[in-house]
């Protein structure tokens, strides 16, 4: 590895952060018009053109706030929690492919920050690690509802986990890989030469039960338990103020967007744009287009987000662990193991 | 898609309901089908909402030929739960006997209630349209009889109003 090796990651780590912090910032902005959309309203259109600038406006407000930690709050972890959460964030979004490789200056540079071969792993270790930033944060502020906010968290978070990892096997056993670009590789072809191969046709089942159990990992309506506004006050987040309450909000945004990224990759084809091989663009000119065709995927299924949460009501707690381990996991085992048959058959 | 205040237990669900995910479309479908339908804010300093005349904005004091209605009764003052209006009477040549020297209403105290107009045997007070009344002292919000008064031809929709339904 020499010194242009070094400076490409660079870039590459400074492009996808800034993606995915200004991602963050406009999806929140996108959230607020899209639900006053939806209950016939208008939305933050003032600060900027069509409201462009009012997540800066936010921010700089959150910045200039007071942060207030109350006297028996353990400092230290209380600190802590929003940075885990984003740091989670930020470093799951490494793994996921932009693009086919470009090559450039060259060397051939695959447009993914860190090229993990256990990519898969990597993701549901992370995922794992997420619980932390909300547990701790309901622990340390040393109140009760917070507590109530973080427990929830975390049972939601490992019961989830579980059908999350076994929907997943499904994806696994059919790309025989667990790096993520193999993934996507695999996903460009086509079945009976019209429709792309995408897992979401191979494994409709395993997409529903993967798309659920990521809206249960970030967090969002209809499982945003751990911050219940009508039962818990704030939840985890109750006693935090400032930029660090601002960071949790962030990283409930860039979780949002990396977890729609994870979908786009594992199911919806990633990077690959179907029947585009067939114009003959030249080599840079496709690996854009992909670039771009990965980044309208990721927003289409953040805006499904987004309308799912202004659809759906909460669910009830214990119709969340009915759901999680007497549906979703059973969903997810059988899709697994019938799979592995029909893959046992065909071979 | 409502229940039209039907109970609905879960045995009466069918399977498609049951396993919940096509009703989510469904609710998903007509969330969708509400974002393209015409907003209802009024974007406020650019767009000014025009109340109907059944609104109940700032009193006013009904003027006609060029003198206020009021025969400083002191109905008003004496009704107001606020005690925003302080009345002073004084004789006057004209047939009315007694005018007002002095009217003045509190607009900080005033809680829009309709008592004043209600109570009033000359028609004299009324509710108005006005609802733009931000102050920056107290001074400022003390309406005197040069603020109040407004001719009769411009408060015409409050008065037909009042004669249709009261
Ligand atoms: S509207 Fe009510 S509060 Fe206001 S001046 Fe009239 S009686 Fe008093
Ligand atoms: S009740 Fe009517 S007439 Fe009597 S003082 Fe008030 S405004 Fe004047």
């Amino acid at each position: 590895m020499d010194h242009i090796d070094i400076l490409i990651t660079l870039a590459k780590i400074v492009a996808a952060f800034a993606f995915l912090i200004l991602g963050a910032a406009m999806t929140v902005l996108l959230e607020r018009r899209v639900s006053a959309f939806i209950q016939n309203r208008i939305g933050p259109n003032r600060v900027g053109p069509g409201g462009l600038i009012q997540p800066f406006a936010d921010v700089a407000k959150l910045v200039m706030k007071e942060d207030i930690v109350p006297r028996s709050a353990n400092r230290f972890i209380h600190d802590m929690a929003p940075m885990i959460s984003i740091g989670v964030a930020l470093s799951t979004f490494a793994i996921v492919p932009f693009g086919n490789g470009i090559d450039i200056f060259g060397r051939h540079v695959k447009l993914m920050i860190a090229d993990v071969n256990i990519g898969m792993l990597y993701l549901l270790a992370l995922t794992s690690v997420g619980v932390y930033g909300i547990t701790l944060a309901g622990w340390s502020s040393n109140n009760k509802y917070s507590l109530l906010g973080g427990l929830r968290s975390s049972a939601q978070l490992i019961s989830y986990e579980l059908s999350m990892g076994l929907s997943l096997i499904g994806v696994l056993m059919i790309a025989g890989t667990l790096r993520l670009d193999e993934i996507v590789l695999r996903q460009t072809q086509y079945i009976g030469g019209i429709l792309p191969k995408w897992n979401i046709f191979l494994q409709p089942l395993g997409f529903i039960t993967f798309v659920i159990a990521s809206f249960a990992e970030t967090n969002r309506l209809p499982f945003d338990l751990p911050e219940a506004e009508p039962e818990l006050v704030g939840g985890y987040h109750t006693e935090y103020s400032g930029m660090k309450f601002g960071l949790f909000f962030l990283a409930e945004y860039a979780n949002m967007i990396t977890s729609s990224a994870i979908i786009t990759t594992l199911f919806l084809g990633g990077w690959d744009v179907p029947y585009i091989e067939g114009l003959g663009l030249a080599p840079l000119t496709l690996a854009l287009v992909q670039v771009g065709g990965f980044l309208v995927k990721v927003a289409l299924v953040v805006l499904f987000y987004i309308i799912v949460r202004w659809t759906i009501p909460r669910f009830r707690y214990d119709q969340l662990m009915n759901l999680g381990w007497k549906v979703m996991l059973p969903l997810a085992i059988a899709n697994a193991l019938g799979t592995g048959l029909v893959l046992l058959l065909i071979a | 898609m409502g229940t039209n205040g039907k109970m609905i237990r879960r045995s009466d669900l069918g399977f498609w309901q049951k396993i919940y995910l096509p009703e989510i479309v469904k609710g998903l479908g007509l969330t969708i089908a509400q974002m393209f339908k015409p907003k209802i804010t009024v974007q406020f300093p650019d767009e000014r909402f025009k109340p109907e005349p059944s609104f109940r904005g700032r009193p006013v004091l009904v003027e006609e030929n060029g003198v206020e209605r009021c025969v400083a009764c002191g109905l008003c003052a004496r009704v107001c739960p606020a005690l925003a209006i302080e009345v002073q009477a004084s004789e006057t040549p004209l047939e009315k006997e007694r005018f007002p020297v002095k009217f003045e209403i509190n607009m900080v105290r005033c809680i829009f209630c309709g008592f004043c107009e209600e109570v009033c045997p000359e028609e004299a007070i009324i509710m108005s349209n006005e609802y733009l009344l931000a102050f920056s002292s107290q001074q400022e919000a003390l309406f005197g009889k040069d603020k109040l008064l407004k001719p009769a031809s411009q408060m015409q929709d409050r008065l037909d109003w009042l004669r249709a339904h009261r």
